[in-house]
């Protein structure tokens, strides 16, 4: 099996990392440059940066968070938040992003994800899905946008289906109803959609502790996960977790 | 030593830029065949679809001046496509020829079985590289870990090119291939963490080394 890559994800508001459960309730935890140099240090495979709050502070706030990060960061970063059309993804590859995550303007105009595909190739797309459970509890999950405030009343897992077929390199599935809880990841969720697709799937979400991350692997429902909380609480280090899924058996890239 | 980073609007330059600061290289982005002809030492980066690169290079008229570099034995690092487009042609969105410097077929990779084994096209992720046996290995490790994105691959026609192979669904495919001072690398040395620098740090010394043996005074352009 492929070593099971660890993504840390950094939820950016203004000039801070901030944390909250169900992408609600936002606390600042520290430095996007800071903490991005740190986990590169602890071995930290990739890092996402999420400018939470993209239509509040402008564009030009991420992208000179980024610009930094790049001086001594050197894994790959994606970027997303905000980003709308063609020329916003130029302006994020140019500061230094290797891919994009886009959400709310790919449902919006789903196009968007094939010309990004065909000009920057697929592999740098992509598509952010927030999944939540239906409010009316029927089975399944709905997309949601603007960072989980919005509804589309759009089937999460058909949507992961065309998002595929539009050529996205990559789904990164947050689960907006385990986000900030660290109860695990909606390990029924990710298999649905891992099924479903042929691309990377990246796991986000819910991530409490190594067990979480090693159900990932063993249920093979995931081939990334991305963790905020656990880094940013110290609750399990980097290094700490590498360690821990080694132990478990999982192959992960080692820490140096 | 100035590396010479040909910038046909294809890729992360920004990123490749800072590795280079960060391993103490200093280098120049260029579009302009004049600037590649006097090159000491050559970076063809990219990303994104063959035959485009292809026409890129081409519209920008680097391609004979590439050629004629390679051949003058100016040590070149290719990266990921950059790596693709040394092979003769490629084959994704139809066939396209290449810069034909290290021969062969650039084709998809095999996709998986479906198992828990199996790995996902585009195969994204960090992966361990093994050398050739015998390979005079040059830049690059036996076990090293890098970052690789791709679809397609380059696969030589002649074995010996090969330097380090990755498995990706059963196959040993091309990592890094070098054919005297061209090195094409599949992964992203930039953004593989310290193993990464480390090959370009390695690449970045041959190239001295070679610079100094072959300059007409033997002095080191430092």
């Amino acid at each position: 099996m492929p070593p099971l890559r660890i993504i840390s994800r950094l939820d950016i508001k203004g000039p801070n990392v901030v944390k909250g459960v169900h992408l609600e309730g936002l606390r600042v935890v520290g430095h996007p440059g800071e903490m991005a140099r740190r986990y590169y240090e602890q071995g930290i495979d990739e890092i996402i940066y999420m400018d939470i709050v993209a239509s509040l502070y402008g564009r030009n706030n991420i992208l000179s968070i980024v610009r930094e990060a790049t001086r001594d960061v050197f894994v790959p970063l994606t970027v997303g938040g905000g980003l709308r059309s063609i020329d916003d993804i130029v302006e994020a590859l140019r500061s230094g992003a290797d891919k994009v995550a886009i959400n709310t303007a790919a449902i919006r105009r789903p196009d968007l994800i094939a010309e990004a595909g065909r000009a920057f190739g697929s592999q740098c797309i992509v598509v952010s899905i927030e999944a939540k459970r239906w409010p009316d509890g029927r089975p399944g999950w709905e997309a949601l946008t603007d960072n989980g405030r919005e509804r589309t009343g759009i089937d999460a897992v058909a949507w992961a289906e065309q998002a595929q077929r539009l050529g996205a390199g990559e789904l990164l599935v947050t689960s907006v109803d385990r986000e900030g809880t660290a109860r695990g990841f909606d390990l029924e969720l990710l298999s649905e959609i891992h099924a479903r697709v042929r691309i990377p799937v990246i796991a986000s979400g819910g991530c409490g502790g190594p067990d979480h991350a090693a159900a990932v692997a063993t249920r093979h429902c995931a081939d990334a996960i991305a963790c905020a909380h656990i880094f940013q609480y110290e609750i399990c280090p980097v290094p700490q977790l590498k360690s821990e899924l080694q132990r478990a058996g999982i192959e992960v890239r080692r820490c140096v | 030593m100035r590396v010479t980073i040909i910038d046909y609007g294809r890729g992360n330059l920004f990123s490749l830029g800072r590795a280079l600061d960060h391993v103490g290289v200093s280098f120049r982005l260029t579009d302009r065949p004049d600037d590649v002809r006097d090159a000491e030492c050559l970076i063809l980066p990219g990303v994104g679809a063959f035959g485009d690169a292809m026409d890129g290079l081409w519209r920008c008229g680097l391609v004979e001046p590439i050629r004629n570099a390679a051949r003058r034995g100016v040590p070149l690092l290719g990266i990921c496509l950059g790596m693709q487009l040394l092979a003769t042609r490629g084959e994704e969105f139809g066939n396209h020829a290449g810069l034909d410097i290290v021969p062969g077929v650039v084709s998809r990779l095999p996709e998986g079985d479906g198992s828990a084994h199996s790995i996902r096209i585009p195969n994204v992720g960090w992966r361990r590289v093994t050398g050739t046996p015998g390979a005079a290995i040059g830049p690059g490790a036996d076990g090293a870990m890098y970052y690789f994105v791709h679809s397609y691959a380059h696969r030589p026609s002649n074995a010996h090119h090969i330097m380090a192979t990755v498995d990706v669904n059963g196959q040993a495919v091309a990592a890094i291939v070098r054919e005297d001072a061209i090195v094409g690398c599949q992964f992203h040395p930039e953004k593989s963490g310290a193993d990464g620098l480390a090959l370009l740090r390695a690449f970045f010394d041959f190239a001295v080394a070679r610079g100094a043996a072959q300059s007409p005074v033997g002095k080191r352009t430092a």
